[in-house]
This record gives structure tokens, C-alpha cells and sequence, in this order.
């Protein structure tokens, strides 16, 4: 690879940042121990019985994972941004869309990954039945990378402003309303013995454009947003 | 002579312009939507007769119905002007696409609690999950979400801007949420309730729902041109135009 | 048939529905003309602040956005 040609420039940036996080290991612990902690909560909650915690099992990993991610996301762009990176990398001769693509993917493999990682104990814990468990790491595999694509347009809205958080989750909920019911509803079918690839399909069509297209939408969001 | 629309649309672009055509359009908007309104009214309540199958409960349409269409109709027209404001920044798009917002929202409350005070008696439940109740919750959410956006940036033009992007993310989404919430509920068989209408539309009920549909969108008209109006003050508040046209002292920019 | 105030035992419901429908459009009918009175008060101030600061006796210019 040539040194400046887009290629390096990806390569550099994502290497960058999953050096970065690998330096503050600790933060990538912390969404997991959110899953766990919360994937513990419900037991206690709704009372032991398998029965029940079989049926809510594969959506509250769904969510719990979601919710995670969501808390996550919120530092996807902000040390970029307070350091002057961000400006850097507005500034580059290398497409932005490409270059928010890899911190998006960078901020996959360090936060989404570990959780996808855990999810089989999460649903053990709930005593999700063994026969959609692998089901239910596909639909993570496949919605994981869709919620964080469309979470970094929303973030990048509102790159610029403060008190992000509240609002970033408000905002984000309609978009995940549809990769939810789709990936739950997979697991669902999964557990009922039932067929589960069309939703999975759904998803997976969803993944495809949103790795074409958000990574142009962040881009520009970034663009507006920062254009102050 | 066909020429004069797109000129007369683009001088309106031109915030003094616009200002002083909201001004003379708003309270006659206003005066129009309440008298089709109450005619409306009287006419679904007390003239229209009671429904075969759901007796006098079914008078909420005329309310819930009208309301539902307005929270869509308000979100394209506030998508057709967010797109404006980004693709051509025009500050007046700008400021009817935001000022749309709050509006829309209200009517997708009303559309939320008259739906659910006319799904109470008669399904026994305040709330359903089918398809479009789900969507019209997920559409508030949106709203506030633009909303939200744009009141949390110090610079109100990029806030608009911002938030308008917002809107067509909204736009492509809103479709694809009332899609995936109807495959959803065929997923879970039992859980779905269908929407029951009228068995079918009598003259008598039609010509009120109808009138009120007039009577809404004028009313959105006359709301939306007040909020402008009251928008251009402030962020206009610097132009000479906004001191002459009130007559205030001192001399602004140009 | 003829529908009276009662509403055959569902007024509750379209009453609460009518009145609905009224307060939160009264609130959006009522929330510009407040914002509107706002925004004017502090033009008002805005400008009443910048006369104070010109030295007397030197004419209004344009000013910048301050």
C-alpha cells in the first residue's frame, strides 16, 4: 500500500483506533458488564421459573445487547472531535464517508464484539433454548453492524452539541424499531421450531445498504453538524 | 403568464415577503378552520347518525381520523421543506420546516389519546400494538426527536439544518417501521387487533370527516404562519425590515 | 336514534376526545402569540441596549449583531 492512498489512510485510521481502545481496555468491559448486569436484573425481576425467562430470553439479550451499543455509540466521535482530529479528517484528500467507515467499524470490533461474544452466557442465563442460540448470534452478527451504521448518522448530528445523551436515544429508537422486531423475531420463530431465514434476509438487506449508505449520511451529518 | 407561480414562490423566500403574506393569510386561515371545524363538529356529534355496530363511539373519527392524516400531511410537508433547507438553504424553509415540527407532534398526540379513547370501549383496551398505532407512537417519537435536535444547537440555522436532515431520515424510516410492525404482528398471531371502521361511509358521515380534514389543514396553515411570524422576530431581529415593519427605533443591517 | 349529550353511554369517551382535541390545539393556537410577545420584548431590549451604548450626539449605524 502506498503511504496517502485510501487504502493506507483506512488502514491507518482503523488501526488508530482500536489502538486507542485497546489502551483503555477497561471501557471495553464496560458495556459487557452492562449486559450482564442487566441479563442478571431480569431473573430477579420476573421470578426463576424457565418457562417464563425461555420466552423473554431472546428479546431481552436483543435489547440488552441494543441498549449497550446505544451507550456506547455516544463516544464514537466526541474525542475526535474535542482533540481537532475530526477537522483533520474532514480536511483529508481521502473520502470522509470511507474514513467514518472505519472508525464506525473500529467502534464495532470494540464494543459490539465482545457483547456478541457474551450473548451465549447471557442466554444461557436466561435459559434461552440451545436450538436458537445459534440463531440468535447471527441476528446479533448481522443487526449489531446495522445499529451501529445508523446510530454514527445520529451521533453525528449531534456531534457538535453537549447534552447528547438523552437525546441520542430518543432519536435513535425509531430506526431500531424495525431491526429489532426483525432480529427478535427470528429468534423467536427460532425457538418455536419455525422458519427463521426471511427476517434474517430482511436484516441482512438492511446491513447491505446501510454499509453504502450511512457511511455517506454520517459524512454529511458530520459535515452539517460541524460546520459551525 | 405561466411564469408568475415559481416567481411568486420565490420571492417568498424572501423573509419580509413571507412575513407580510403570513400576516394577511393567518387570521383568515385561522377564521375559516374554526367555522368549517365547529360545522364539522356539530355535524359528526349531532347530525350524522349512530353507527350500526358501534353506536355513538364511533363519533370520535371524526376527530381521530382528520388528526391522523394531518400528522402524516405535516411530516411530508415538513420533509418536502426540510429538503429545501438543505439542498438550497433557504432560511424560510428553514423556519417552516422547523416551525412544522411542534404542530405535527400535536396532532399525533391527538391521534394517539382519541385513538386510544375510542379503542377502550370498543375492543376493551386503552392500547394495541398493531401496525398503526405502533407506527403513530414511533412518528411521535420521531417528531420530538427533530425537535429536540433542534433546540440543543447555540446556532439556530445549523440547528435547522441538523434537524432537517433528521426529517428525511425520518421520512425513509417511517414506512419501513409501519412494514416491519406489520410483519411483526402476523409473527404473533392473537396479539393483533383489527381496526374496525364504519361498515361503510353514509353521506352523513362522510361530508363532516371531510369538512374537518378542510378545517385541519387550514388550521395547520394558520399555526404554522403565526409560528413563523413569531420566528422571523427573533431571528430577524437584527434586519432593518423587522424595525420598520414594527416600528421600532434604531436602524438595522440591511 | 338521534345522538343526545349522553352519547348512549359512551359521552365519556367522545367528550374526553372533543376536549382533547380542544386543549391541545387551544395550547398550539396560544404558544406562538406568547412566544411572539417574547421575542418582541427582548427586540425591544435588544435595541434599547445598543441606543444606550452610541455616544449621544453620533448618528444610528449599522449595527453588527451584538
Amino acid at each position: 500500500m502506498t503511504p496517502g492512498s485510501t487504502p493506507a489512510a483506512c488502514a491507518v485510521l482503523l488501526r488508530r483506533d482500536l489502538v486507542l481502545a485497546w489502551r483503555r481496555r477497561g471501557d471495553i468491559a464496560m458495556p459487557v458488564l452492562y449486559a450482564l448486569i442487566v441479563a442478571t436484573l431480569f431473573p430477579f425481576a420476573l421470578g426463576p421459573e424457565p418457562a417464563l425467562l425461555a420466552r423473554i430470553a431472546g428479546g431481552v439479550v436483543f435489547v440488552t445487547v441494543l441498549l449497550a451499543v446505544l451507550l456506547s455509540l455516544d463516544h464514537l466521535f466526541r474525542g475526535d472531535i474535542e482533540d481537532g482530529s475530526m477537522e483533520q479528517l474532514m480536511l483529508a484528500p481521502q473520502p470522509l464517508a470511507l474514513l467514518v467507515g472505519m472508525k464506525v467499524l473500529a467502534h464495532w470490533i470494540t464494543s459490539a464484539l465482545p457483547l456478541i461474544v457474551v450473548a451465549p452466557l447471557l442466554a444461557g442465563m436466561l435459559k434461552l433454548p440451545g436450538q436458537a442460540t445459534p440463531v440468535l448470534i447471527l441476528a446479533l452478527l448481522i443487526a449489531t453492524p446495522l445499529l451501529s451504521l445508523l446510530g454514527a448518522v445520529l451521533v453525528a448530528l449531534t456531534a457538535g452539541s453537549r447534552r447528547s445523551g438523552m437525546l441520542l436515544a430518543l432519536m435513535l429508537l425509531p430506526l431500531c424499531v424495525p431491526v429489532v422486531i426483525f432480529a427478535a423475531g427470528a429468534v423467536a420463530a427460532a425457538q418455536e421450531g419455525l422458519p427463521w431465514a426471511a427476517p434474517i434476509a430482511w436484516l441482512g438487506a438492511g446491513l447491505v445498504m446501510a454499509l453504502v449508505l450511512a457511511p455517506l449520511a454520517c459524512a454529511a451529518a458530520l459535515r452539517i453538524a460541524m460546520d459551525s | 403568464m405561466a411564469n408568475w407561480v415559481p416567481l411568486w414562490l420565490h420571492r417568498l423566500g424572501s423573509p419580509p415577503v413571507f412575513y407580510r403574506f403570513a400576516g394577511a393569510v393567518q387570521p383568515w386561515a385561522l377564521g375559516l378552520a374554526l367555522a368549517l371545524g365547529m360545522v364539522a363538529l356539530y355535524g359528526g356529534l349531532f347530525v350524522a347518525p349512530a353507527d350500526y355496530q358501534q353506536g355513538d363511539a364511533y363519533r370520535i373519527i371524526f376527530i381521530h381520523v382528520p388528526s391522523a392524516w394531518m400528522s402524516l400531511f405535516v411530516y411530508a410537508a415538513m420533509s418536502v421543506a426540510a429538503f429545501m433547507a438543505l439542498v438550497w438553504r433557504i432560511k424560510i424553509a428553514e423556519v417552516v420546516a422547523m416551525e412544522s415540527a411542534p404542530i405535527g407532534a400535536a396532532f399525533t398526540f391527538i391521534t394517539l389519546v382519541t385513538g386510544s379513547l375510542w379503542g377502550k370501549p370498543m375492543w376493551g383496551t386503552w392500547w394495541t400494538w398493531d401496525a398503526r398505532l405502533t407506527s403513530e407512537l414511533v412518528l411521535l417519537f420521531i417528531y420530538l426527536g427533530v425537535i429536540g435536535l433542534h433546540h440543543s444547537f447555540e446556532d439556530r440555522r445549523q440547528g435547522a439544518r441538523a434537524a432537517s436532515f433528521l426529517v428525511l431520515v425520518g421520512a425513509v424510516n417511517v414506512p419501513i417501521v409501519h412494514f416491519s410492525v406489520n410483519w411483526w404482528n402476523t409473527l404473533h398471531q392473537g396479539s393483533t387487533v383489527r381496526l374496525l371502521g364504519p361498515s361503510h361511509i353514509e353521506a352523513s358521515m362522510l361530508w363532516p370527516l371531510l369538512t374537518m380534514m378542510a378545517a385541519t389543514k387550514l388550521y395547520y396553515i394558520a399555526s404554522l404562519f403565526a409560528r413563523v411570524r413569531a420566528e422571523l422576530v427573533a431571528a430577524e431581529g437584527g434586519k432593518a425590515w423587522v424595525r420598520e415593519l414594527l416600528g421600532l427605533p434604531g436602524r438595522g443591517t440591511p | 336514534m338521534s345522538p343526545s349529550l349522553s352519547m348512549g353511554a359512551y359521552g365519556f369517551y367522545v367528550w374526553s376526545a372533543v376536549a382533547v382535541f380542544f386543549i391541545v390545539l387551544l395550547i398550539d393556537t396560544l404558544a406562538p402569540l406568547a412566544r411572539r410577545r417574547r421575542n418582541l420584548r427582548a427586540l425591544r431590549a435588544r435595541i434599547a441596549r445598543q441606543e444606550n451604548r452610541r455616544r449621544p450626539g453620533t448618528p444610528p449605524q449599522n449595527e453588527s449583531d451584538a
